[in-house]
């Protein structure tokens, strides 16, 4: 009976301290929250402001955005076709070599090579960003105007678009590696008792297997190619442009936020807003490739694990 | 006639098969053996471009590494123009931002790893840890730019800039916590509530301290990204001309500490390697050539160091 009731008292005791404990760290947890929510917040309001002086019909078909001039136009297609056109040059870059590497690693490279060629492929996406413009600016660009591109301008896309490309490549390569190797080996030892060779094996059946969260990886390499800023913002010109051809100067969304930022634009007016605007639609794109990957890579858990 | 001719026909196409199937394999196989060649090959360029960028980067800028450099603010003239300004901005930004991303971050991975019971709230605290992790950097300078910078008054500060790469860093230090905290055994928290130890005892007591290791690996990773991050700072409109040091913290007179600095205008190494790389001209390159290899030691030493604490830990602790 005793004990009992002290075990009653011992339950019932309230420990404000282990509370107060509880409440920070939840707090802490809930802060995360409080910041997406603020991130949203800001972009939508600043950017009604910008709507309501500016007409999203004109915003999403007008093929001029010189929101700087005295005549502004704010069309974000040029924009927009600045920001895939890089991403498109960087994929080109990323995907052979980020898939090759994937493959190489999980399926061919003994564990010693691969214990200490991850990290240093890692590293190729530590390097600071504004490094990488440095290098694009006055490495790569010179490089392809004296070998293959002599007419090549100082600022394009190609430079600036190949550096990125290789940026992202532990990206791709890490999540698609993880994506391989979570396939299960009997699909292997099935396909090497049929007498494929490796590469075959790889191929036809490990990377059939973990092709959505390949997909992943690469719509991962996609959003982050999308939001680089400084590379593109450094060399590949701020001069909009409604263009597909990659040896053309051009700017980004991204690389317009910085060149308004730089411009010290007085808080409130419209070209302060139109920044806003086009994060607004940076976020939303980059939102659509982290949900897709999201799902992709969901999709191939639930098979596997 | 027919019966003495059939068997050796099927001998001969059997040989042939064989051979066929010989050859086959042969040639299978070499393609297999060049992919494994391809392969290094493709990590070979990839790793080439870091070379490249390192030889690039020290040919331009060594020459201009000297005493000097560190201890001169910018100047118009290229020779004169030192770094001392972003240095020093560097170290007061980062120690704003490390001061409140730890906590904040180690926090909330406690809270979702050991307190968290599944709820709607969790459910949503979790999708947005990976969401924001997907955020472009850029959006954290616009945040920044509305919320601290005109929002709350705090200007182009070195405060806003700290808590401005505290948020963008949070989700990196929250993801490793949490798998730190994870590879804590289940045994080791029941084996200290059955000592009658409560959670935040159990927490602090014993599953934090295995996770240490762990957890500062995410620590320095995360402060490594934050260092070399430009574009959230060029966007609140970080000024990139300094030429004079915040106000110092300590001072002679009473109360002899000031957080005044807080509040001061401040400029950064990228920053600085930014506006040098973007003027027209090539003077002021070997000055950002010299500022970035400055800017990418710093960052792969403390990767490395990264890499060494996850190292050591795989080695000392096995469970």
């Amino acid at each position: 009976m005793a004990v009992t009731a002290q075990s009653e008292r011992f339950k019932k005791r309230s420990r404000p301290k282990e509370r107060f404990i509880e409440m920070l760290l939840f707090l802490a947890a809930f802060s995360s929250v409080i910041v997406t929510v603020s991130i949203v917040f800001i972009l939508v309001y600043e950017s009604a402001t910008f709507f309501a002086n500016v007409s999203i019909v004109d915003f999403l078909t007008d093929t001029m955005w010189t929101p700087l001039f005295s005549n502004p136009r704010y069309g974000i297609l040029p924009l927009l076709s600045g920001t895939l056109l890089s991403t498109a040059v960087a994929l080109v870059v990323a995907v052979p070599l980020g898939m090759i590497a994937a493959i190489y690693l999980s399926e061919f490279a003994p564990p010693r090579v691969r214990e200490i060629v991850k990290p240093l492929l890692e590293i190729l996406s530590g390097v600071p960003t504004v490094i990488y413009g440095y290098f694009a600016l006055l490495f790569v660009t010179p490089l392809l105007q004296a070998t293959i591109l002599p007419n090549l301008p100082g600022f394009n896309i190609l430079g600036p678009g190949s550096v990125i490309g290789i940026m992202i490549v532990p990206y791709i390569s890490s999540v698609s590696e993880d994506a391989m190797r979570a396939v299960p080996d009997y699909l292997r030892e099935g396909s090497y008792a049929m007498g494929a060779t490796r590469l075959q094996t790889a191929l036809r059946v490990v990377v059939p297997a973990a092709i959505s969260g390949i997909a992943a990886a690469i719509v991962l390499g996609i959003s982050r190619a999308v939001g680089e800023t400084m590379v593109v913002a450094i060399a590949a010109g701020q001069q909009p442009n409604l263009t597909i051809d990659p040896t053309q100067p051009a700017a980004t969304i991204t690389a317009y936020i910085v060149q308004v930022a730089l411009g010290d634009l007085p808080h409130g007016s419209i070209g302060y807003q139109s920044i806003f605007a086009a994060g607004l639609t940076l976020m939303l794109l980059t939102l659509f490739f982290n949900l897709a990957a999201y799902f992709l890579r969901r999709r191939f858990r639930e098979v596997y694990e | 006639m027919t019966q003495s001719i059939l068997p050796e026909r099927r001998e001969v196409v059997m040989l042939q098969s064989a051979e066929m199937k010989r050859s086959n394999l042969s040639r299978r196989k070499m393609i297999n053996r060049a992919f494994s060649t391809i392969g290094l090959l493709a990590i070979l360029i990839a790793m080439a471009t870091l070379v490249a960028l390192l030889f690039d980067l020290v040919i331009d800028g060594v020459p201009h590494l000297s005493y000097d450099f560190f201890f001169n603010f910018p100047s118009r003239v290229a020779s004169r123009a030192g770094i001392l300004s972003s240095w020093v901005g560097t170290l007061l930004v980062m120690f704003v931002t490390a001061l409140t991303a730890i906590p904040m971050g180690i926090g909330a991975a406690i809270y979702l790893e050991e307190y968290a019971r599944k709820s709607w709230v969790t459910d949503i605290i979790e999708i947005n840890v990976n969401n924001l992790a997907g955020v472009p950097s850029i959006i954290y300078g616009l945040l920044a730019l509305g919320l601290f910078v005109y929002g709350l008054g705090l200007g182009r500060s070195i405060l806003t800039a700290g808590l401005t790469l505290a948020l963008l860093i949070l989700p990196i230090i929250i993801v490793a916590t949490r798998e730190a905290l994870r590879s804590v055994p289940l045994s080791v928290r029941e084996a200290a509530y059955a000592l009658g130890a409560t959670r935040w005892q159990m927490i602090s007591d014993h599953v934090l301290p295995y996770s240490v290791p762990g957890i500062m690996t995410g620590v320095i990773i995360g402060l490594a990204r934050a260092i070399g991050e430009t574009a959230p700072l060029v966007t609140i409109g970080a000024l990139t001309f300094i030429a004079f040091l915040p106000t110092p913290p300590i001072s002679s007179e009473f109360p002899f500490i000031s957080f005044q600095w807080l509040m001061d205008p401040f400029t950064v190494l990228p920053i600085q390697v930014f506006n040098w790389v973007s003027r027209p001209g090539s003077d002021f390159q070997g000055n950002a050539a010299a500022t970035a290899l400055v800017l990418l030691l710093l960052t792969l030493a403390m990767n490395g160091l990264a890499i060494y604490v996850r190292y050591r830990l795989r080695k000392k602790i096995k469970w």
